[in-house]
């Protein structure tokens, strides 16, 4: 299936042309002659390598996104805590103390310019102990040292009046603003978007298999056939090192750190105003309890560390040891629903920082070991990332605006299409309520289904309008969406040109 | 768009349709009812068997045909149905705010009835560990799809287990049937179930422990009775029972919830604690048959009309709870007027004794003759209540099991 823009018309000077999304099909720029090669392929659609194709999409160069999954956002980019950092309690000096500090005010920034929801709500590191109360001013200093000077300390009174649900026990907590809650499904949408409307082509069900590093080309032997380019970008999240290892570098390995959460119904929303974090001690880092954008309340992770890089399953004892602790923080989050419980699993490699590299010899760069802060990050990596690629070589070109791209607004706290009345006179789609519990319109499910980038299953239309998502889980409108998505995906035509 | 109606019905399920009938044959004028979904008729839409009843001449009717006779009755005595029209909040004590295709309106009433039914708690409610395969989902979401897509292994499976005992696994395991998938077994954690599985295996005393497949499911993990952990094949995992009601108007509005049931506490005459604002059926305790529901819409619907002609309220109501073995007791409050409780045991009851008391003043006691089962609820007549003080201490309903006084 093919969506958006030809491969007619290409940049280098010329007007800009969106790129294609491709999902089956032999791949452009396999064989044939110089010009059909790429200039960059980024390896990995998550957040961090959208956003580098985004940045790359700014230059009149010839990038592709290459992404196993049949989607993107696929894999740590969409079950993770959802956390829009300030970088407050990273690691002072390190690579990733700096980007996640620069990417809090750049994704703040972009937030605001494409419609993904932000709230910054603030967080409040909770002491229950003593030893935790007395860690709290070597917070406060190293955020100082991060570069976060409001942070503040604030009594047990203040914690109540601000947070009247918090359970018993709590001796003081540490005032953090500006951490704040975020989308992280339109994250990646709005980036992977942005880069394809200015000319990246995203080829998803492609995962790389083999590469045969080149001068002037590498050739990349992906499952949907060849690809030639001549600067590679490495973004493959829990699959890093395994890239790595195609090309021959073997300089870490991804651990994967699996986090389970919770997420409970919306009716748990009004017990939390703030993200309540746990003060990291000697036994751990605690879990957090969080408000969502979409108007829920989620708890986790867990940390667990293992060999599979599939194992995303939940387990009894992680579910149990959750509601616990999640019980002591906000003693009546126990009493609702649960409506989603996951896993996600961090790419951790031992080090308390980022695994940026340029291998200049092989116009490669790697991005690994993004751990738990790669949402956060992402825009100040892929301008990171930049650099390092004209390190390799790589002559961007001059700069030129990105096309304009708004996401789909899936926050409770911002205005939805089914309270639009001047949308549902225009559209009355937008006044037909499919997802009864998320309050999801037909309208929006015929947009997403028509979008740039089409989700690849329903999973993929659950992250893009969170039909399904919500506390019934598709009990009532599960068939009329798989309907709608069957409806969008098999119209007569719709697999022309896919060249088989 | 700004509107006033008299009573305004939320859910056009059995309860809310018997409410809307009766009301509007009773001349309370502008009876209004609501519902999101394409289609009213609730719940029974969609449970293709006999067992509701019959019509008029005598011929067993199924859900769809049940649920069509109450559509008819409601219009026919002159109530308006609505469909595909969703009430998103409230915009005052007795308003509500409504979106549909033909766009916003606020729309007043001098009565509200909420009858907005229940659900089967998908997977995440129960706690569930696993992976999240597709293939995963509860009666409900089964019935739609057999409904909407046909009776088409494509759209359902090829083999399923279906997790639950209550009846409401039996219509699971007969809708699976009808569309060719196979059904590898029943797994229910109670030590008994109804009869009626026919050729499928019953596990009983055996719970899910976790969901297993990527994409597609592959499998169920279970432990049963003797503590032996095995995995049953299968693609389709169908939940069932377990009920929750759909109570996201009756929270907005503050109602305050009974802790068995998680519906809105209402007193005998299904009145909430907002005055004004009645509740029935399926928000109440999901699970329930649909003319136990209809029978409670038609009771609330005389309720209503006494506030429409502006009847006092009655003061003073004692709340209602249940102890020992059982899960739940409706209604929460008890009034002046004489109303029956319903009661389900929290597990099987042998010939159990009940007693129903307050402020340690034993009301009645009694030893029933059958045998309780927790999917099905016990009604106690209003003699059982007879006497309690509606300005007293909570009354409580007991159950005891064993072989004490009769």
């Amino acid at each position: 299936m093919r969506a958006a823009g030809g491969a007619d018309g290409r940049r280098r000077g010329g007007a800009r042309v969106a790129g294609e999304v491709t999902r089956t099909g032999p791949l452009p720029g396999g064989e044939g002659g110089e010009g059909a090669a790429y200039d960059v392929v980024v390896v990995g659609a998550g957040v961090v390598g959208a956003a580098i194709a985004r940045a790359l999409a700014r230059h009149p160069l010839r990038v592709a996104l290459v992404e196993a999954a049949n989607d993107v956002g696929d894999g740590t980019s969409k079950a993770n805590t959802a956390i829009l950092h300030t970088g407050f309690d990273a690691v002072p000096g390190t690579l990733e103390a700096r980007l996640v500090r620069e990417g809090h005010r750049l994704l703040t920034a972009y937030a605001r310019e494409t419609g993904i929801p932000v709230e910054p709500l603030g967080a409040l590191l909770v002491a229950r102990d003593e030893a935790q109360r007395a860690a709290l001013p070597r917070l406060a200093e190293k955020a100082g040292r991060n570069g976060h000077r409001t942070t503040r300390i604030i009594g047990a009174g203040e914690l109540a009046a601000r947070e009247p649900h918090v359970g018993p026990g709590a001796l003081a907590a540490l005032d953090v603003p500006g951490e704040s809650i975020v989308c992280p499904w339109t994250t990646v949408l709005a980036y992977a978007t942005q880069a394809v409307r200015s000319g990246v082509d995203l080829h998803l069900n492609c995962r790389v298999e083999e590469v045969r590093p080149g001068d002037p080309h590498h050739r990349l032997v992906t499952r949907r056939g060849p690809l030639r380019t001549r600067h590679l970008v490495n973004a493959c999240g829990l699959y890093a090192d395994a890239f790595d290892a195609l090309v021959g570098r073997e300089d870490f390995t991804v651990t994967p750190r699996r986090g389970q959460l919770l997420v409970f119904d919306k009716f748990a929303r009004d017990l939390v105003r703030h993200i309540l974090l746990p003060v990291p001690g000697p036994l751990g880092k605690g879990v957090l309890v969080s408000p969502t954008v979409y108007g829920n309340v989620m708890l986790g992770p867990t940390a667990e560390d293992l060999d599979d890089r599939t194992a995303t399953g939940t387990t009894a004892g992680g579910i149990a040891g959750l509601l616990e602790q999640g019980g002591r923080v906000l003693p009546a989050l126990l009493d609702e629903e649960v409506t989603a419980v996951y896993a996600g699993l961090r790419a951790a490699t031992g080090r308390e920082d980022y695994r940026i590299a340029a291998h200049p010899a092989l116009r490669y760069v790697t991005v690994g070991g993004i751990r738990s802060t790669g949402l956060s990050a992402s825009l100040a990596i892929a301008e990171h990332v930049l650099g390092l690629l004209a390190d390799c070589g790589l002559d961007p070109g001059p700069e030129r605006p990105l096309a304009p791209v708004r996401v789909p607004n899936l926050g409770e706290a911002f205005p939805r299409p089914y309270r639009d009345a001047g949308l549902i006179a225009r559209e009355p789609d937008f006044g037909a309520v499919v997802c009864h519990c998320e309050r999801v319109t037909r309208g929006e499910i015929r947009a997403a289904l028509a979008s740039t980038i089409p989700p690849g299953g329903l999973d993929g239309l659950r992250r893009r309008t969170r039909a399904r998502g919500g506390r019934c889980q598709g009990n009532f409108c599960g068939p009329e969406v798989r309907a709608l998505f069957e409806e969008a995906r098999n119209p007569p035509g719709a697999y022309e040109g896919d060249g088989r | 768009m700004n509107r006033t109606v008299d009573v305004l019905v939320v859910g056009a399920g059995p309860a809310g349709l018997a409410a809307a009938a009766r009301l509007a044959a009773a001349g309370a004028g502008r009876v209004e009812v609501l519902e999101r979904e394409p289609e009213a008729g609730g719940a029974p839409r969609h449970c293709v068997r006999p067992g509701f009843g019959a019509d008029a001449r005598g011929r067993p009717l199924d859900g769809p045909g049940y649920a069509r006779r109450a559509v008819r009755e409601a219009l026919r005595a002159g109530a308006t149905v609505r469909t595909g029209v969703s009430a998103t909040g409230w915009a005052g004590p007795l308003a509500l705010d409504v979106t549909s295709p033909a766009g916003l309106e606020r729309i007043a009433a001098r009565a509200v009835l909420l009858a907005t039914g229940a659900r089967e708690r998908p997977r995440s409610a129960r706690l569930v560990p696993g992976t999240r395969p597709a293939g995963v989902l509860t009666t409900g979401e089964l019935q739609r799809t057999v409904a909407l897509f046909g009776a088409r292994r494509e759209h359902v499976g090829r083999r399923a287990v279906v997790v639950g005992g209550e009846p409401v696994a039996r219509g699971a395991v007969r809708t699976l049937r009808s569309a060719g998938v196979e059904v590898a077994a029943v797994v229910t954690e109670l030590p008994c179930v109804p009869v009626g599985f026919g050729a499928v295996p019953v596990l009983t005393g055996t719970v899910v422990t976790e969901l297993l497949g990527r994409g597609r499911a592959t499998g169920v993990a279970v432990r049963g009775r003797d503590g032996r952990a095995s995995v049953l094949r299968c693609d389709t995992v169908v939940l069932t029972g377990d009920w929750i009601p759909d109570h996201e108007l009756a929270r907005a509005r503050g109602l305050p919830l009974a802790p068995g049931t998680r519906g809105p506490v209402t007193d005998g005459a299904f009145r909430t604690a907002a005055p004004g604002v009645f509740a029935a059926g399926g928000l109440l305790h999901g699970g329930e048959p649909a003319p136990v529901a209809a029978t409670e819409g038609r009771a609330a619907a005389d309720a209503v009309l006494d506030h429409l002609h502006g009847l006092p309220r009655s003061t003073g109501t004692a709340p209602v709870t249940a102890a020992g073995p059982l899960r739940w007791v409706t209604p929460g409050l008890l009034g002046p007027e004489a109303a029956p409780l319903l009661v389900r045991p929290e597990r099987r009851l042998v010939r159990p004794v009940l007693t129903v008391a307050q402020d340690g003043v034993r009301l009645r006691s009694e030893r029933l003759r059958g045998t309780l089962v927790p999917w099905r609820s016990v009604r106690l007549g209003p003699g059982w209540t007879r006497g309690a003080d509606p300005a007293g201490g909570p009354v409580t309903v007991r159950a005891e099991e064993g072989s004490a006084e009769a």
